[in-house]
């Protein structure tokens, strides 16, 4: 394998593009690798790395803005915004558990993936923060998206495409964020021992009152506990989140009991519930994220029977994680069931052989994936750019 | 002669216009069908009233299956669509022409599905913004996004556009508040994007059509998220002797990690205006105006308002009015709301839409007021202090050609300012035909050239709401 390019300047990147079209190369464009299990799998071709363009370019705390190179990891950009009182309202998901990888996840890498966390429901996805990017097309121009203010119907909104395209639209160079003032205080009400309905209830309950609450996840029993947990998280400034926390209780009450874990504890909580750790291990599983309306989850989950070797909740039910053998019969058994709960299933996690022989992402209708490839076509007519990451041709 | 120009009409059409008409008639009924002149005339413009055009006809399909063939009627007949809802559009997004079908939704208003446990709404494009929201208010549940026009604009109407609102500082705009939508292609195909799911796979169509001004397809359905009203709101009125002490206090709140539901703010001839129409109480003896609203329980409201209480008496803030009812509550909003109907009885304006950090508020609102002072026109400014939208309206005479032509000018001289500061040319009203000429301030051709192709992925020949968002060019007539 030729070494990496590692692109310092965005002229650089557009002269690797160039040169790579011209010599009809395929580019894997990555950040520092750390998503690099998630996707159809790579063929061998040239690794085109972000990494090297790093850094914050700007940073509005008053706006709630800030703007950096593509590059600059996650981590980063949290603890500069943490000194002002701030933190990325949509929390997103780290892939240490899931694939085993240390790498810390870029900024390019949060959005070309769009993994958005627990807060989902409340504050949207990755997509919803993103206010405007820079990239590289594949015919190596230099294309702005979007701008730095939080509203902007100015043209087409590739900012929105570009996120969770995978980078197959264009290499990220750049990417200007919406921020979010970092609650005073969070409490998390842990109700022991529910089954999936009555959870998927009980968060349904949570989620449509008006105390803001701004996570709602089901653990199954042998996650850590010998129960099943509920998990319904409420943050804001200390007051205002002791009054809701007791008002949210009693709105659930009759669920069962009621416990309560604060400030570091819950934090901790809701980061494994971020990142999927619980249902991470044993490694050699498939991991499934499947996306449907929280009333069908519970459906879904238990009609998996024995295909579903683990499975939690997220966003109130509308986010299922499920882990399965890493085998092709199960993988069209969550596709089947997904698809009659009207959800979608992405495999998250599984051997190179899997993730060849089964769609990684679901497969679009006819339609759709005519329009995909013509999107495709329209940035990278040549398919120099993670040419078939997310589905054939694109 | 008008300012906005349009593209030289395509003669094959018009003179195929019966032939034309005939076969819609033989697709539709009678009802669905406006060929006549009277009855095109209710469709020949939208907000931007200072440009009318005929179209060919108008159908008013009952269903999506009704809307794919008269799409496919236009496309084998090579005939322009343009889309439409409540035409309400400020920047004459629906401004049809002779050589176009007119595609109204209105018909297509019925509210589908309520779904309270999966907190969304599948409903037809032609439904008003407001209709979601009363009928799932009795619920305990709304429709987020609140554009002023909301008792008449649609739901295809703001996706079109991603309309906004004065409380998208928390809720977001309409991108932010959909899951799904149905969509009909030129070819006359029917997509279904995202749906009940929080997340889509696949590439953001969703996010790429919700903005696209109707030149990707026509959307005839959309799942909108539900969201629980809150317990109470409390709008209060914050007076400031500067333009600059209110600036700063809209930054120091957001600075301290308060993130209130509104934060609007009026200059003194918008007060003015609006308290002579709706009798809100705003304070007339003040040079700026804030209206902070907060949300929550009566204690979190009163511990909220304390503190931006706070925060906006160490900004010199002059007067402050706490609403003490729910029938004050509607006055103030009453108020911001009806600022462009108000100011419709005081002057004919035209209402410009860009945005600019909120850091560069108070730059961005002189250089405002001498644009305008260096056209001899007056301006009031009503905008969205929280996210810096700005929302001036420039005073002018229609009847008046050279002074329509000012204020024109005044407006594109604000947009390009509101870019040279690191904005946007539109926040939330869309580009339609009034800011097209403008894009080329905002990007370079290369840009322009990549958002082409995209549409051009949906629509090669561009028939679809022409003469919209991209310059004209030489296509000009």
């Amino acid at each position: 394998m030729t070494e990496a390019l590692k692109p310092e300047r965005e002229a650089d990147v557009v002269e690797a593009v160039l040169a790579a079209r011209l010599g009809g190369t395929k580019l894997d464009i990555v950040g520092r690798g750390a998503m690099a299990g998630l996707g159809r799998p790579r063929a061998e071709r040239r690794q085109l790395s972000s990494a090297a363009m790093s850094g914050i370019i700007f940073y509005a705390p008053a706006e709630m803005t800030l703007s950096a190179r593509a590059g600059t990891t996650v981590a980063a950009i949290e603890a500069a915004i943490a000194e002002h009182g701030q933190m990325l309202p949509f929390e997103p998901m780290r892939p240490r558990a899931l694939w085993g990888s240390d790498a810390e996840p870029t900024l390019g890498g949060m959005v070309a993936t769009n993994l958005a966390g627990p807060r989902r429901p409340s504050v949207g996805a990755v997509r919803d923060g993103v206010l405007g990017l820079k990239l590289v097309n594949g015919l190596a121009q230099t294309i702005r998206c979007g701008g730095r203010v939080m509203k902007n119907v100015t043209g087409l909104d590739l900012t929105k495409l570009n996120c969770g395209a995978h980078g197959t639209l264009g290499v990220l160079t750049e990417a200007t964020i919406k921020l979010a003032p970092k609650p005073e205080a969070e409490t998390t009400l842990v109700m022991p021992d529910l089954g999936e309905s009555k959870a998927v209830e009980a968060m349904t309950r949570a989620l449509g009152s008006p105390f803001g609450v701004s996570g709602a996840a089901w653990l199954a029993s042998g996650m850590g506990r010998a129960f099943s947990r509920t998990l319904l998280r409420l943050e804001g400034f200390a007051d205002s989140v002791d009054d809701r926390a007791g008002r949210l209780a009693s709105l659930v009450g009759d669920f069962g009991q009621v416990n309560t874990v604060t400030g570091e504890e819950s934090a901790a909580l809701w980061r494994s519930v971020r990142d999927a750790e619980f249902i991470a291990e044993p490694s050699d599983r498939a991991v499934w994220r499947v996306s449907l309306a929280p009333s069908r989850a519970a459906a879904f989950a238990v009609g998996l029977d024995e295909t579903a070797l683990a499975h939690s909740f997220d966003w109130g039910g509308g986010l299922v994680w499920v882990a399965t053998a890493a085998s092709e019969t199960a993988a069209s058994a969550v596709r089947r069931a997904a698809a009659s709960a009207k959800g979608h299933a992405t495999l998250m996690r599984a051997p190179d052989s899997l993730r060849a022989a089964v769609e990684v992402f679901e497969p679009p209708s006819a339609l759709g994936l005519r329009l995909s490839r013509g999107l495709k076509q329209s940035f990278d007519p040549d398919g120099v750019l993670n040419f078939g990451r997310m589905y054939d041709g694109v | 002669m008008s300012h906005i120009a349009f593209p030289r009409l395509d003669e094959t059409i018009l003179s195929r216009r019966g032939a034309i008409v005939e076969r819609l008639a033989a697709i539709l009924p009678p009802e669905c069908l406006i060929a006549d002149e009277s009855g095109r005339r209710a469709f020949e413009t939208d907000a931007l009233t200072a440009y009318r055009r005929l179209p060919l006809a108008v159908a008013l399909p009952r269903s999506t299956e009704e809307v794919a063939r008269v799409m496919r009627l236009c496309r084998d007949e090579k005939v322009n669509v343009v889309p439409r809802g409540a035409g309400t559009s400020l920047s004459g997004g629906a401004i049809p022409q002779e050589d176009a079908v007119v595609i109204a939704l209105t018909k297509m208003s019925r509210i589908l599905e309520v779904n309270l446990a999966d907190r969304l709404a599948r409903v037809e494009a032609g439904v008003t913004n407001l209709a979601i929201s009363e009928a799932v208010g009795p619920e305990g549940f709304f429709y987020a996004p609140d554009p002023s026009s909301q008792l008449a604009c649609t739901i295809g109407g703001n996706i079109a556009m991603n309309s906004g609102g004065a409380h998208c500082l928390k809720y977001g705009v309409t991108t932010n508040n959909l899951l799904g939508a149905r969509l009909v292609t030129l070819d006359g195909d029917i997509l279904d994007i995202g749906g009940e799911a929080m997340d889509a796979p696949g590439y953001d169509l969703l996010g790429l059509v919700c903005g696209s001004e109707g030149q990707l397809g026509i959307v005839t359905e959309a799942i909108v998220r539900l969201i629980p009203l809150p317990e109470g709101a409390r709008p209060v009125l914050f007076g400031f002797d500067s333009v600059e002490d209110a600036s700063q206090c809209v930054a120091a709140i957001i600075g301290a990690g308060i993130v209130p539901v509104a934060m609007e703010y009026m200059d003194k001839p918008a007060i003015h205006i609006c308290e002579n129409f709706a009798h809100a109480g705003y304070p007339l003896d003040v040079e700026a105006m804030l209206i902070i609203e907060v949300e929550g329980s009566d204690a979190e409201i009163g511990a909220m308002l304390a503190r931006i209480g706070a925060i906006a008496k160490a900004h010199n803030v002059r007067t402050v009015r706490e609403s003490m009812s729910a029938m004050e509550s509607a006055q103030i909003w009453k108020g911001r709301k009806s600022a462009f109907g108000a100011t419709g009885r005081v002057a004919d304006y035209i209402c410009m839409d860009g945005t600019v950090p909120t850091s560069r508020l108070p730059e961005a609102l002189q250089r405002t007021g001498e644009i305008c002072a260096s056209f001899g026109l007056r301006v009031a400014n009503v905008f969205h202090a929280g996210d810096g939208n700005m929302h001036p309206l420039i005073l002018y005479n229609v009847n008046d050609d050279e002074e329509r032509v000012k204020a024109e000018e005044a407006g594109a001289a604000i947009l390009e300012m509101c870019v040279e500061l690191g904005g946007c040319l539109t926040g939330e009203h869309g580009v339609g035909v009034e800011k097209r000429e403008l894009m080329g301030r905002q990007f370079n051709d290369v840009e322009l050239a990549q958002q082409k192709r995209v549409r051009a992925a949906f629509d090669p020949e561009g028939r679809l709401n022409p003469a919209k968002v991209f310059p004209l060019g030489e296509r000009a007539a």
